[in-house]
């Protein structure tokens, strides 16, 4: 019964003292640890900038693409009836993801509100000269032109528009603006990745023959990992420290000298809380992982004999 | 069975060197064997397949009854667990304090301190260093930073203990007290001691079995004392 205890035991142990020893190898070896650390803040405030860009340009993209809607003017003639069969075609669509009704009523009264002229001339006029309407909500922005298209040829349908030409060009400008910042991030996070791990490297190269100790003295190779793992780990979220009060720093500075908007409203920037917390967080994992693998890859070097 | 085997143990290394060619021997629980050879003769090679730092290309070696050669490179630290190994230049790790080098060995196999502690203790005693446990290596003389090696190859106890010429690099007068403390575990501990050294004086003074080793060939196996005489004669 003892002897199975102590058998468990053995693996916590093992653990317990690779923290303290990843600790320890931390300090005694601590101008290559400043160096991994250092390289680790260098390139997570990289990322941190192209992460907070990149969601930033997601945000305005999704905004602008939720104020994009067709609007289908019906004709005059059609009965009550027909509204609800051409209500039925637009919902088969399969890009169409909602609409509202708006009547000539509604039309009237929100031109008058808007300018007084209008309300004149409208109710000079004996009839209401406008259309009743159904504004078209779209799932996929990048067919919009093709919906509208389909739309218009619905029989009862008058007239379709859609931001036609500028939209179309804005739409694939956010487009490729959020591939390329995709792009960088990923490209950022592998180099971060790989900057980590060598300079990781460096530090275990100095160590080659800690290993080839460890292994004479019948340690097992998880034994010997355990440490070096830890230690990227410790390296990883100490680098990880100053990016994060940066980009929480910064982006709520940034947040308030632009008044949360660059250049017009519609490029409204996101709220900084949470969303500092949430880079800061991915930030935190990020460096921790990336440490992590930089060790195992590094030290997994020196353990094939 | 004895307690080391080695079958027709041959070694070509990848750049078409042979290191052993068809070496047999065998040896006994609690023997002392000195292996003796000139520089690049083979020694080294077949000090390292006893603990598998090299796996021969063909051939048998038995430790303990274990196959070494068989040993999966994730699985030698199974058998260095069961074996002392002291090296010419001591391999000791810079950063550690005297205790902890020894302790090191015992750490690795996930004991306890509190056992721990005793152990590294009665092993620093045995080679006479107890009153450096909180020295750095970079503090402690040639003979003292090769006797911390000995006790950190000796305290798990090993029933074998490998030397790779421990006195390599150390004085004729520090060599002596090393060979003491080497001799000391033999007799007092049973432990069963191989030891590569080109050092002649001490293989005459201490008058142990001798295998002389020459281009990869064992051309003698000489019992306790025989191997002066073979030299006067």
């Amino acid at each position: 019964m003892r002897k199975e205890v102590i058998r468990h035991m053995r693996p916590v142990r093992i653990f317990v003292r690779s923290i303290r020893d990843a600790f320890k190898s931390v300090l005694r070896n601590f101008s290559l640890s400043i160096a991994s650390i250092l390289c680790t803040t260098i390139t997570l405030i990289l990322v941190s900038v192209a992460i907070i860009s990149a969601a930033n340009i997601e945000n305005a993209t999704k905004l602008i693409e939720d104020e994009l809607s067709i609007v289908v003017y019906l004709d005059k003639s059609v009965t009550e009836e027909q509204i609800e069969n051409i209500e039925s075609d637009i919902m088969s669509q399969e890009n169409v993801s909602e609409y509202t009704f708006k009547s000539k009523t509604e039309w009237k009264e929100e031109m008058s509100e808007y300018d007084d002229a209008f309300e004149t001339v409208l109710n000079y006029l004996d009839e209401n000269p406008l259309m009743d309407s159904l504004i078209v909500k779209v799932k996929d922005v990048n067919d919009l032109s093709e919906t509208a298209k389909i739309i218009s040829e619905i029989s009862g349908v008058d007239t379709v528009k859609y931001g036609d030409g500028m939209v179309d060009s804005i739409i694939s400008a956010f487009d490729v603006m959020e591939k390329v910042v995709v792009v960088v991030v990923i490209a950022l996070v592998l180099v971060t990745a790989f900057l980590i791990s060598n300079t990781i490297k460096l530090t275990i190269f100095s160590r080659r023959s800690a290993i080839e100790i460890m292994r004479l003295v019948g340690a097992s190779n998880i034994t010997i990992k355990l440490p070096f793992i830890f230690e990227g780990f410790i390296i990883g979220v100490i680098g990880a420290i100053i990016p994060i009060c940066v980009s929480i720093y910064g982006y709520v500075i940034l947040y308030d000298i632009l008044n949360g908007h660059i250049f017009s409203n519609m490029l409204v920037l996101i709220k900084p809380f949470n969303f500092v917390f949430y880079v800061s967080a991915v930030l935190l994992v990020l460096g921790a992982i990336v440490g992590m693998l930089g060790s195992l890859k590094a030290v997994g070097k020196y353990l094939k004999i | 069975m004895k307690f080391i085997e080695l079958k027709n143990v041959s070694k070509v290394y990848r750049n078409g060197v042979t290191a052993l060619a068809n070496v047999s021997v065998e040896i006994d629980k609690g023997e002392f064997v000195f292996v003796i050879g000139l520089t690049a003769s083979g020694k080294s090679t077949f000090i390292k397949t006893l603990y598998r730092e090299e796996k021969p290309s063909s051939g048998t070696v038995m430790v303990g009854g274990l196959n070494v050669g068989k040993i999966r490179n994730r699985r030698v630290y199974k058998l260095r667990r069961k074996i002392g190994i002291v090296f010419q230049d001591f391999k000791l790790l810079p950063k550690l304090t005297v205790y902890e080098n020894v302790a090191f060995a015992l750490e690795c196999v996930g004991m306890k301190e509190k056992e721990i502690r005793p152990m590294v203790m009665s092993a620093l005693e045995r080679v006479g260093l107890k009153h450096k446990v909180r020295a750095f290596p970079g503090e402690l003389s040639g003979g003292e930073q090769q006797r911390v090696c000995i006790a950190r190859a000796i305290v798990n106890k090993p029933k074998l203990l490998i030397c790779d010429e421990p006195t390599g690099n150390l004085d004729p007068e520090t060599s002596k007290e090393i060979m003491k403390v080497i001799e000391n575990i033999n007799k007092d501990l049973g432990t069963t001691i191989i030891m590569a050294t080109h050092d002649k004086d001490i293989v005459n003074r201490m008058k142990k079995r001798v295998l002389l080793i020459e281009h990869g060939l064992l051309v003698g196996d000489y019992a306790k004392g025989s191997y002066k005489t073979h030299e006067a004669s």
